[in-house]
């Protein structure tokens, strides 16, 4: 099997991996131990393989791993600091926001890549950015309120 | 009664995990030599295998093992995972020479990639002699219709003759004399669609052989002590060789109430003697997993011209589709839990569940209730309307209260006789009460037409359930003390999601007089956790819980008896809170938990620990009132929820913050079901709409406004008055939104989901258009 090799960054490592051409960047991060990154479609409807690439929130089963060479990668284990968790993870522990917690991680990087670029959003416009995030539990009540409750705290914050 | 853990806002027990990507679902892990597992799917809705041939794949390089029906031990079985007898047909093998519905399984493989597993599968050489298919509920008891289950060693099958998977019959008093003396009679035709779970993380199971040999089935499950039971039972090996772990479930709704792949990844497993793993793509789970029963029902109810409800008759044709799994049992709650609601004299409830060529149904949140609560609600809707009497009022004067004894419920059981349902908490009035007064009733049910398109309503519905199985579902927890004065819970109960884990270490925090951070929960494991049904019929809080309650009561009196002797007094005089034992009186003294723990371990050389078992003959219903606002396009025949308004009653609420997240998750599948979601097949039985940009659930951006209220009462057979909350909200979205479509534009829905194309139908029907 023909193998390449990409750099990159990873929640700010420098990472070096061998990957087939084809190999998805869901699967490369998913058996690298990325294991925050699910897989709940792999057709990019669902939005639980949201990952940051260079900022912007995209689903990694609809990228191949090849074309996150020297680009930076944020995966939601790379959003805290240590034990100091983003405003964001804190909001959705407040709020019950996490039910099953299977698209957590996506709701929380799509909302992140939101507050990055408009700290200050609507709830419209919190809600069409979280259109690309599918959950089954919540009805969106919660997730919707502790992303405008974080984005109150960073605000605060600053 | 004051708490200091129990009824508080507290986070997730959880929560950190699933926040920061922690590895806890079932495909968080890497095993070394992990296989590929995959399922060849049936291309036919129905078919004889006349000849398999799996030389080629088995030759294949990186292929480990390939199973037929050649291969496997052919043991009848249902999937459902259900409580020891099953009362569900044994209908369903391993792997069979007849497939049943396009998706069945045909043959398994295990390999060193996907890739090559997808490969081998088209290297199995099949040939079919296809069969007539049932596609049509309908047709499936008319003559000549090709029987589906003619195999002779399945067993409890109602008539397989005429693919009858269950026939249920219940009365009491006597319907015919109660209709006439009914001075208002209505009977209506319903329609209900296959509505998928579509939980974010699909079907995954992963096998493999420890050290010692025992097979260990780390799986997406809600019920392991069943799949183990299961598991042993249909690959012929001792419950004590297999282990089930239940990790992180992403969302199961009733989908994973059901042994879809353990079995066969555990074959597999065996086979090859590797580690293998099965997980669904987004597509097999529409072709594969489970679904909501599609039924077509005829509500009949009378009252007088006072408004009193007199009889009530519900008379359902169900499909189970190709397999009876919860066939008997989902269908039997349309019945038990929907009729009793109002207090009619007589009531009547017949039903066939029929076998088709079709998807298989299963247990989905509300349990055969969504149905049956759009039917009666709608035809409530009507009486009320009718009768010039307002639609909440009228259900307030007829509906089941505090004291009354449901006598349907006590012939319509899991399956067989039940028991009786006596109503020792009621907070239906409540809920109706502070609902209305939410969405703003008395004004909206005033309100002048708006002039132009754009139509709005608002319309009312009344449901319950109960919470657990009275007198089968159990469950038990077991508690040992560390010595920093901790304790460790072990809890057969299997958290999905809901927070099951968090809600159970809250009444064990509670219990001990401790604080949340003290307790720390295993659950859902079979060698470690004592015995549970698992996570279905809303039995955890009040079940699990029960048994949590009874086993901290045990372990604080044995702290208790420790910190007796180190205050020199008696167990009596004391008192525990705060992570402290202390006396009662005007000068107590205290010892902390910790100092117990230390005293009991190194000095009096004691383990302070104790398991409990519980179950109830009763099932507590929880209440709920569902107000709808529409808006209704009448160009389009779009309607448009405003607002929806989900007042429960769910006894108090354990965790009210993850109560309310129960509430609004199940109202968006609620409207999902009454709206968009349906999975629809072809001619020949194949799914046209098998994944999430066809199949169409509620985005953020597409949700209402919704509202959530507790409506908290005591509950005496409920740990801390706790009875259930995470269904019952399913079932009032649908009847309401009819009732406000109804309200707005003046027609009558009488099928789910309500697309805008049926709209528009009845808006010409009736000359509004």
């Amino acid at each position: 099997m023909k193998t390449m090799t990409i750099r990159l960054t990873v929640n700010a490592e420098s990472k070096e991996w061998s990957i087939a051409p084809g190999d998805l960047l869901l699967d490369v991060l998913r058996r690298e131990g990325y294991f925050g990154v699910k897989r709940g479609c792999e057709k990019g409807e669902c939005g639980s393989c949201t990952v940051l690439v260079d900022g912007s929130a995209i689903n990694s089963c609809l990228m191949f791993a090849a074309q996150a060479d020297g680009r930076q990668v944020l995966t939601i284990e790379g959003l805290a600091h240590g034990d100091t968790l983003d405003p964001l993870q804190e909001a959705f522990l407040d709020h019950g926001a996490a039910q099953c917690g299977f698209c957590t991680p996506g709701m929380i990087l799509a909302a992140k890549a939101l507050l990055n670029r408009n700290p200050n959003p609507s709830e419209a416009e919190v809600r069409e950015v979280m259109t690309g995030n599918y959950c089954r539990c919540t009805g969106y009540v919660k997730p919707v309120a502790a992303v405008l409750a974080a984005a109150k705290a960073s605000r605060r914050a600053r | 009664m004051s708490t200091t853990v129990v009824g508080k806002n507290l986070r997730k027990v959880d929560g950190v995990k699933l926040v920061t990507g922690g590895a806890a679902f079932t495909d968080d892990i890497q095993l070394p030599g992990l296989l590929y597992g995959k399922i060849l799917p049936s291309p036919h809705a129905h078919a004889r295998i006349v000849r398999i041939d799996a030389t080629r794949a088995r030759a294949l390089a990186g292929v480990h093992a390939v199973l037929t029906y050649k291969d496997v031990p052919r043991v009848p079985h249902t999937t459902a995972g259900q409580a020891w007898p099953e009362p569900s047909p044994y209908d369903t093998y391993l792997l069979d020479s007849k497939v049943r519905f396009v998706g069945d399984r045909v043959a398994a493989v295990a390999a060193e990639t996907r890739a090559i597993a997808g490969k081998a599968l088209g290297l199995i050489e099949v040939e079919y002699e296809v069969l007539p298919a049932v596609l049509d509920m309908e047709q499936a008891m008319a003559p000549g219709a090709a029987v589906i289950h003619d195999e002779p060693d399945s067993t409890k099958i109602f008539d397989r003759q005429r693919n009858i998977a269950g026939y249920i019959l219940r009365e009491i008093g006597n319907v015919e004399e109660g209709f006439r003396e009914c001075d208002l009679v209505i009977e209506r035709e319903f329609r209900t669609g296959r509505q998928q779970h579509c939980a974010i993380e699909p079907h995954v199971s992963i096998a493999w052989l420890d050290a010692d040999a025992r097979l260990v089935i780390r799986t997406s499950t809600q019920v392991p002590y069943h799949t183990r039971r299961q598991c042993a039972q249909i690959l012929q090996i001792p419950v004590s060789r297999i282990r089930v772990v239940k990790p992180r479930i992403g969302g199961g709704f009733g989908g994973k109430q059901e042994m879809l792949l353990e079995d066969i990844t555990g074959a597999l497993a065996l086979a090859a003697r590797r580690p293998v793993k099965i997980e669904f793509t987004r597509t097999e789970e529409f072709y594969m997993a489970r679904t909501r029963h599609p039924q077509i029902l005829r509500m009949k109810m009378g009252a007088k011209r006072d408004g009193t409800i007199v009889a009530s008759q519900m008379t359902v044709l169900a499909t189970t589709g190709a397999y009876g799994s919860h066939a008997s049992t989902v269908q039997g709650n349309t019945g038990s839990k929907v009729l009793p609601l109002y207090r009619a004299q007589h009531m009547r409830f017949e039903c066939h569940v029929v076998y088709t060529n079709t998807p298989v149904a299963g247990a989905f949140r509300g349990y055969g209730c969504p149905q049956g609560f759009f039917a009666q609600e709608s035809v409530v809707d009507e009486l009320a309307n009718e009768l010039r009497m307002d639609p909440v009022e009228f259900r307030r004067r007829n509906a089941i209260r505090l004291g009354d004894i449901d006598r349907l419920s006590a012939q319509l059981g899991e399956g067989r006789e039940g028991l009786p349902r006596v109503i020792r908490s009621c907070g239906l009035s409540q809920c109706l009460d502070r609902g209305a007064a939410a969405i703003g009733w008395e004004r909206k049910r005033k309100a002048r037409p708006r002039p132009g398109h754009l139509k709005r309503g608002v319309g009312v519905s009344c449901t319950m359930q109960g919470s657990g199985i009275a007198g089968i579902d159990w469950a038990s927890a077991f508690l040992k003390m560390n010595e920093d004065g901790s304790f460790y819970l072990q809890a057969g109960a299997s958290d999905v999601g809901g927070g099951a884990d968090t809600v159970l270490s809250q009444i064990a925090a509670e219990t001990l007089g401790v604080t949340l951070d003290k307790i720390v929960i295993t659950s859902g494991d079979t060698d470690i956790t004592p015995f549970d049904v698992g996570a279905y019929a809303s039995s955890t809080t009040i079940i699990s819980g029960g048994a949590v309650r009874k086993a901290a009561e045990k372990v604080r009196a044995q702290a208790l008896a420790v910190a007796a002797r180190m205050l020199d007094t008696a167990p009596e005089n004391l008192t525990c809170g705060a992570n402290l034992v202390s006396t009662v009186g005007a000068h107590p003294k205290s010892v902390t938990m910790t100092d117990i723990a230390m005293q009991a371990m190194y000095k009096d050389k004691l383990q302070i620990m104790d398991g409990a078992s519980h179950y109830n003959t009763d099932s507590p219903p929880p209440f709920c009132a569902t107000f709808a606002e529409v808006e209704v396009d009448t160009e389009t025949g779009q309607v448009r929820v405003v607002h929806l308004v989900s007042a429960v009653d769910p006894g108090t609420a354990i965790n009210p913050m993850q109560a309310e997240g129960q509430v609004e998750g199940a109202v968006a599948q609620g409207i999902g079901y009454a709206l968009t979601e349906e999975l629809l097949l072809d001619e020949l039985g194949r799914p046209r709409n098998p994944n999430f940009l066809d199949y169409k659930m509620f985005t953020a951006k597409d949700m209402p406004k919704l509202t959530a209220i507790l409506a908290e009462t005591d509950e005496p057979l409920g740990p801390y008055g706790a009875k259930s909350i995470s269904e019952v909200p399913i079932n009032g979205p649908a009847p309401a939104i009819a009732n406000a479509i109804y309200h707005a534009v003046g027609i009558r829905i009488r099928k789910l989901p309500i697309r805008p194309e049926d709209v528009l139908r009845e808006l010409r029907a009736a000359g509004n258009l």
